[in-house]
């Protein structure tokens, strides 16, 4: 077909590209310009800096990019630089807390933190034994509370209901539970436990209940959609084994989705254990170790950093630091439970390739 | 093993709608039956009926009479996890579970039910059917590996060792070969060939030539427009179907001039 040769003058398949050291280039030189601007009228403002050199940048792609390459490459660039620059952003508050965390909490992250209470001190040393301890018995009563209930939930609307109008109602419930501010969930556990035990200072249990209405939405909808994931053929392969459906369920259904329900799990701890205000209503508060959950005020980690920041001694400073090292410790509680839950998660995966 | 399945006035519903309507068949004990026809005619729905594993489909129900040597399948009080202990199926496509090695998915049948089996018993069991499937030269030195890990058409034969391991009477094959390459489909018709010694097999193919090749008798499935129910037009034995079908329908699909 001579006509398609004819049609493809020489030249046509190429275009201009621009020479890979272009856009590090104009990086650099918006860079430079946004901090030279930002120092002239900003007095060095660094965030000033930031956004000019971003938008210098942009412009200067722009037009490098139409010139040499044409439009679409132009607009191929402009969405890739939108996209990094609203990655960066989304990471500097991370970086921002993390770094605070760790260069303010090193000071008081000893020995002494992680041996001893609050008890009888006044000032300098101390430590947040009691609040770690409390925060991890509290949030592991919570989690051995919402577990079972919520995965059940999840097996019911997944596996049972078939979008009945029960399924529907729970579903509805479950999403108006999400919701919930968590004070309120805390007030709720309070006047429970308070119906039942009478007037109290709160203590542990009523945390974990606290705690167990904030968890159990997120891990009914997480774990309902995981086992959702689970291809109906499995389920007819155990069907057709003569296998009954509480059987299959068990031993099939779960099994198969069990890494990404621990992921949900995990995830629902760490969304509750940094909660503050249920546990100072519900649990109460202490400056000494209490290792039961169903009598006396029970301190926990948030706590323990809201009132060490709150309600400082004379020294303000030996309060922060404290309150610092804190924060940490719960930053490092949940990295290491993320931690965990990945390595339980990669043990029950389902197993594929060799 | 090996037992007879005789179909009388048989209807499936879904919901109000009728897809399957009448089908009166007698299925002999140690052969192989096709079932074919065009999509949405009903064959692999009436398949399932066989052992009630429509019923995993929400609103799917039937009316009449199934019977495995004179027991009604539909009968008061008959439990369809007992029933599916004695018919087994497999279906279009492979589907050996994830989170088991290749050895667990051939005894899941025995696992997944708790029953309690010797560890010696176990290996021979596995070792029998992976045998029976045809599968057992090829994986005989990795039986602890995932059983995604095999190919397309060794997952196929793993999922009927894995029925047979369960030693049903009767195994149902849902087009168990439209999704494999015509090597792996030549190795399980094979393997239906050796089977039907010892089971009474019904497969739902597709395929015209597999039909004429693996079965003893052919059954010719086919709905009269959109929306109709679909009717069993024509059974007999295949050569005869393939051959001199009685009715003009049959030999209008089989030679394709259809529709």
């Amino acid at each position: 077909m001579t006509t398609i040769s004819q049609s493809m003058a020489p030249g046509q398949l190429t275009a201009g590209r621009l020479p890979k050291v272009v856009v590090p280039a104009l990086l650099v030189g918006a860079a430079l310009l946004g901090v030279a601007v930002s120092l002239l009228v900003g007095g060095g403002n660094m965030a000033l800096a930031a956004v000019l050199a971003y938008l210098t940048f942009l412009v200067a792609v722009e037009i490098a990019a139409r010139i040499v390459e044409g439009a679409r490459q132009a607009a191929d660039r402009r969405a890739t630089n939108l996209i990094v620059g609203a990655f960066v952003l989304a990471l500097l508050p991370l970086g921002s807390v993390t770094w605070e965390a760790v260069s303010k909490g090193a000071a008081r992250f000893d020995v002494t933190f992680f041996t001893y209470s609050m008890r009888n001190v006044v000032g300098a040393g101390g430590g947040a034994v009691h609040a770690i301890v409390g925060t991890l018995l509290v949030t592991g009563m919570a989690t051995l509370i919402s577990v079972p209930i919520g995965l059940l939930t999840a097996v019911y609307l997944s596996e049972y209901g078939a979008k009945n109008r029960l399924a529907k109602a729970i579903t509805f419930f479950v999403d108006v539970m999400t919701g919930v501010p968590s004070i309120v969930a805390g007030l709720f556990a309070y006047a429970l436990m308070t119906l039942i035990i009478g007037p109290n200072n709160g203590f542990g249990f009523a945390g974990s209940i606290a705690l167990s209405v904030l968890m159990i939405p997120v891990v009914v909808r997480s774990s309902e959609e995981l086992l959702r994931l689970v291809p109906n053929e499995l389920r007819e392969a155990s069907y057709a084994l003569g296998v009954p459906k509480w059987l299959t369920i068990t031993r099939v259904v779960i099994p198969t989705a069990i890494s990404g329900i621990v992921s949900g799990v995990i995830l629902a701890v760490a969304r509750v254990i940094g909660e503050t205000a249920p546990l100072l209503v519900a649990a109460g508060f202490t400056a000494s170790l209490n290792n039961n959950l169903f009598a006396n005020p029970m301190m926990t980690l948030p706590v323990f950093v809201y009132d060490a920041y709150a309600h400082p001694g004379v020294d303000v400073q030996v309060y922060l630091d404290r309150a610092w090292a804190g924060a940490l410790t719960l930053i490092a509680i949940v990295m290491l439970l993320n931690l965990i839950g990945r390595l339980v998660a990669r043990r029950f995966a389902p197993k594929t390739g060799n | 093993m090996g037992k007879r399945i005789e179909v009388t006035d048989l209807n499936v519903y879904y919901g109000d709608f009728r897809a399957v309507e009448d089908v009166s068949i007698t299925i002999e004990p140690k052969s192989v039956t096709a079932f074919i026809g065009p999509s949405g005619c009903g064959k692999s729905t009436f398949l399932r009926t066989l052992n009630r594993m429509h019923e995993v489909i929400p609103g799917a129900r039937v009316e009449g009479e199934v019977l495995l040597d004179g027991e009604n399948l539909y009968g008061p009080g008959v439990d369809p996890v007992r029933v599916r202990r004695h018919i087994g199926m497999v279906f279009q496509r492979p589907n050996p579970f994830p989170t088991m090695s290749i050895k667990e998915n051939v005894l899941a049948g025995i696992n997944l039910n708790n029953k309690r089996m010797p560890g010696s018993e176990k290996d021979d069991l596995a070792e029998q059917a992976l045998k029976g499937a045809n599968l057992w030269e090829e994986v005989k030195n990795r039986l602890n590996k995932p059983g995604a890990s095999l190919s397309g058409g060794q997952q196929q034969r793993l999922c009927i060792a894995r029925a047979i391991a369960m030693e049903p009477e009767v195994l149902l094959m849902d087009e168990p070969a439209s999704a494999l390459d015509p090597i792996s489909t030549l190795a399980i018709e094979d393997l239906m060939n050796e089977l039907k010694q010892r089971y009474t097999i019904v497969i739902v193919t597709h395929n015209m030539q597999q039909a004429a090749r693996v079965s003893d008798v052919t059954a010719f499935f086919n709905i009269a427009g959109a929306g109709a129910p679909g009717r069993l037009i024509e059974a007999g034995p295949t050569e005869k179907i393939f051959s001199a079908p009685d009715v003009k329908a049959t030999e209008d699909y089989i030679s394709g001039r259809f529709g």
